[in-house]
């Protein structure tokens, strides 16, 4: 055959790059379709959870109360209701949480960069904010169950869940704090001291307004975070069908709450409940999210 | 005329003038002639110096608070208790004169499904990383690391459903294999559910895992970037092939934090409430130290038990198993921070 | 307006580094003195211990006396904040405040002090950018963020910015080496209008800008790396460039070294 000719034919001069042997070669495949799996082997998770989230909880969800009613009066096998209840605890106790939490997370963040810097103080701090970031949720319930319930006496309430919830909002406000503080050139506070200005002042009116689109996006993605919660609602809050306005008394819904709490009907109309709340509050956590891009985008350092 | 006391001025001793004027809140607005604001100014400064200084110090002493107030609470009931904490099986916490409550069996589903998560979500987190940072086009690497870091945005309660109502029916066939061909190993013997129909250990681990993946993920990547690119250039124009360039040079300088980041997902999955919760709790029988046991971990105890939380005693005795899982979590993350923050300055 | 400025004895330190040691020197009003000397020899750092700007780095310390008409800047009874509203400064980069449009940065300085009047802040916008040569290029689009500039308009945006706070002082720290040669001409001339009004010291690498714009220069060299910087002599430019007292100063500017 021609090729086979071909072959014999030519010269036998070394070729002109190095061969790499056939183990490297495989080993090297061999590695690179692994790391490639093991990304597609998370994004199976997390579409099928998407799926499961859609196929079930859209059709409640589609109903003309899901967003006007509550739940209040139905029974067992009754289809229909809202999750006006559960929005209205979630919102509420969630934003009370952010904004105690903000100012003392920002504040801190300030401490750790502009005062701290080296100190022992700060070290400490920065030690005990990573410890915060990795403290259960159930430990954050425990620790206001112990403070604020048998110590103080208050009832069970929205505003105890909203207390939790600043422990493990707080965390997050400070990393993002931290990152975008640290981000901020020193040029421009020496710009600031230079033109007479105190240092309060320059982080008040220079460092912060130049660092607060990284700002709010982080305390945005840190609310999307506390919204799922739920553990610390289980010990600090009763579950109330119907709608409660008061963070301070009475039990109150929440979406997670919702959704713990519908699981142990065992109906059908309890399933889609349950599964309506979850997707409720996936929808309302992307929101956030959404929201976390769009203020970047609109917050950021104008150049043009 | 040198004078060292010049140097180094404190605002506090600067202007003794300052200190007596009244504290009360000065006016933000500072006077329009800039020669003499200089005491406005100094109380400005030192009120928010001793505001940021002193948040610091409260995140410090709120740390301190949660162990103590833990500790409190705990200590009457651990003293009442008729049974050893550390060792007893039984957990009857329900009436105040008579506790009887140990923390084996917790601590022992707590450990295994963490551990369950570790061995699955570790190699796949070292995976995506260097997919990510090494692989992946350049283009793809930031929206693929947001699709990861997704994972992270969907709620425990949710993943508790998915794993409990929709995963277990479809994995339950592999933990029947497992079951049937290694049964001789006493991790894969029987649980205290069939093996076939419940959830257990084995579905809290997987689910767990997929949960702690982007939290591992997430510090491998950070730090596998910060591998030096004339180290990788390095290895390249040695004609390494791009497995080699990652186990001579991104490996070795990232190790440490994929440890570290490992770490930290542990401290997440001992931590997990919720999603066991839902998973693992179909049965009260004691359980057979086999990966197909249900029952409770530390956190998911405490959860269930939220209901009989009436009586301080009875409160007393699931804060005393917080106050293990808050000192576990304690010493795991911090512990983590320590190796993450020796990656890239270990040796080789 | 325009005021003197005495350094007596000055000795710097970063920490456990002597930065600087035993400066003394003066500085006349309304002229321009500059300081040259090679990298690392400390002149930057002498700059900015005149208005108190070199304590903003952790561990720095000052040692001696910086007077202004007689004042030591020092003193225990001084602010800081006083010192610096008094003795302005010019950047290397230009450091325009990003959230900030070019009208509030210009004033920024006033404002941040309290002024709120709008009329006065649009006064003193518009002469304080005229006194930078920069009025005519930006005045139809006061509103736009700094940062939209050139370069060398940002750093003229910087200087006017520094002017607007009516001060003494001008200090400059190397505010060419980031431009390009049409800019760097602007800033020069810029300069030699404003030392009618005000007293400034310019740190600079180039040799030929310090003879082009100053009126005395004062050279600094360092032994070796890691010894403090010192100034070797302070004269009036024309004799230093052409017949300096000491053979350092000669070796440096005829390029034998540095």
């Amino acid at each position: 055959m021609r090729t086979d000719t071909a072959d014999v034919e030519r010269p036998a001069t070394a070729p002109t790059f190095q061969h790499i042997g056939i183990g490297r070669r495989l080993k090297n495949h061999t590695a690179t379709g692994l790391f490639t799996v093991s990304f597609l082997v998370a994004v199976v998770p997390l579409l099928w959870v998407l799926y499961t989230l859609l196929s079930r909880g859209l059709v409640p969800m589609l109903s003309a109360d899901w967003w006007s009613h509550s739940f209040y009066g139905l029974l067992p096998n009754d289809f229909g209701g809202g999750i006006y209840h559960a929005l209205v605890g979630t919102i509420e106790q969630s934003f009370v949480a952010a904004v105690i939490s903000v100012p003392l997370g920002v504040t801190v963040g300030v401490f750790l960069i502009e005062y701290g810097k080296d100190s022992r103080l700060a070290s400490t701090a920065t030690f005990m904010v990573d410890i915060l970031s990795g403290l259960p949720s159930i430990v954050a319930g425990l620790f206001v169950y112990a403070l604020w319930i048998t110590t103080f006496g208050f009832p069970k309430s929205g505003f105890a869940v909203a207390l939790s919830l600043v422990l493990l909002m707080l965390p997050l406000v400070v990393r993002t704090t931290e990152t975008m503080l640290r981000i901020v050139p020193d040029d421009l506070r020496e710009a600031s001291y230079a033109l007479g200005v105190p240092k309060w002042k320059t982080i008040l009116k220079v460092v912060l307004p130049t660092s607060l689109s990284g700002i709010l996006t982080g305390v945005m993605l840190g609310l999307a975070r506390i919204m799922g919660e739920t553990a610390p609602l289980l010990i600090l809050v009763g579950y109330a069908r119907s709608i409660n306005f008061n963070l301070f008394s009475g039990p109150m819904a929440s979406l997670p709450l919702t959704i713990y709490t519908e699981r142990k009907t065992p109906t059908e109309a309890g399933d889609a409940r349950m599964w309506g709340a979850a997707l409720t509050l996936v929808l309302v956590i992307m929101l956030i999210n959404l929201l976390a891009t769009l203020i970047s985008r609109l917050f950021a350092v104008k150049t043009k | 005329m040198t004078d060292s006391t010049k140097s180094e001025r404190h605002p506090a001793d600067a202007e003794p003038g300052a200190a007596a004027a009244p504290s009360g809140p000065q006016d933000p607005k500072t006077p329009a002639e800039p020669r003499s604001d200089s005491k406005v100014v100094r109380i400005g400064d030192r009120v928010f110096h001793s505001v940021a200084t002193g948040s610091g110090v409260f995140v410090i002493a709120l740390i301190a608070a949660i162990g103590l107030f833990l500790l409190i609470r705990a200590i009457p009931s651990l003293q009442a208790n008729e049974v050893s904490f550390l060792f007893s099986r039984e957990w009857q916490a329900g009436d105040p004169d008579n506790l009887r409550f140990g923390i084996i069996d917790l601590a022992w589903i707590t450990v295994a499904s963490s551990l369950v998560a570790l061995v699955l979500a570790m190699p796949t987190a070292f995976g995506i990383s260097l997919f990510l940072t090494q692989y992946a086009p350049r283009s793809l690497a930031r929206p693929f690391a947001y699709v990861v870091d997704l994972l992270a945005a969907v709620p425990s309660v949710i993943y508790g459903l998915w794993g409990f109502l929709v995963l277990t029916p479809v994995i339950s066939p592999v933990a029947v294999w497992l079951n049937t061909n290694l049964g001789w190993i006493p991790l894969f013997a029987d649980g205290n559910i069939p093996v076939g129909t419940g959830s257990n250990v084995f579905v809290a681990g997987i689910v767990l895992a997929v949960m702690i993946l982007p939290i591992i993920t997430g510090v491998t990547r950070e730090v596998f970037e910060r591998t030096p690119t004339v180290q990788i250039e390095g290895a390249l124009a040695l004609g390494a092939t791009k497995w080699e360039v990652v186990r001579t040079t991104v490996w070795p300088f990232g190790r440490n934090g994929f440890i570290g980041g490992s770490m930290l997902g542990l401290g997440r999955a001992l931590g997990e409430t919720v999603a066991l919760t839902v998973i693992l709790s179909a049965t009260q029988e004691a359980p057979s130290y086999s990966i197909f046991d249900a029952g409770a971990t530390f956190a998911s105890k405490i959860a269930l038990g939220s209901a009989e939380f009436n009586n301080n005693m009875t409160v007393g005795a699931y804060i005393s198993a917080g106050l293990v899982l808050f000192v576990t979590t304690f010493a795991v993350n911090a512990l983590a921070r320590w190796i993450e923050g020796r990656s890239g300055k270990g040796k080789e | 307006m325009a005021k003197r400025l005495d350094i007596q004895d000055l000795n710097l330190h970063y920490g456990k580094f002597h930065a600087v040691q035993d400066v003394s020197l003066q500085v006349h009003a309304r002229g321009v003195t500059a300081f040259i000397g090679p990298s690392g020899c400390g002149k930057s750092t002498v700059l900015r211990a005149l208005n108190r700007m070199h304590e903003v780095i952790a561990g720095a310390r000052v040692e001696g006396k910086v007077l202004l008409d007689g004042e030591d800047v020092y003193a225990s009874n001084v602010d800081p904040v006083q010192v610096r509203r008094t003795i302005g400064m010019v950047f290397q980069r230009a450091n325009p405040f990003p959230t900030m449009s070019i009208r509030d940065n210009v004033v920024a300085g006033l404002k941040l002090a309290g002024e709120k009047n709008k009329k006065h802040l649009d006064e003193v916008a518009e002469r304080s950018l005229r006194s930078a040569n920069l009025w005519e290029e930006v005045k139809d689009r006061l509103n736009k963020p700094g940062g939209s500039l050139s370069g060398g308009q940002q750093q003229r945006l910087c200087i006017a910015r520094a002017v607007a706070v009516q001060p003494d002082v001008l200090l400059m720290d190397e505010p060419c080496s980031a431009l390009d040669p049409i800019s760097t001409l602007a800033i020069e001339d810029l300069i030699a209008e404003l030392k009618k009004d005000y007293t400034i010291v310019i740190v600079t690498h180039n040799m030929q800008q310090a003879a082009r714009v100053s009126d005395q220069t004062a050279f600094f060299n360092l032994r070796a790396v890691g010894e403090p910087g010192q100034l070797v002599e302070i004269e009036e430019t024309g004799k230093i460039f052409s017949n300096p007292n000491q053979k350092a100063t000669e070796d440096y500017i005829s390029g034998r070294f540095g």
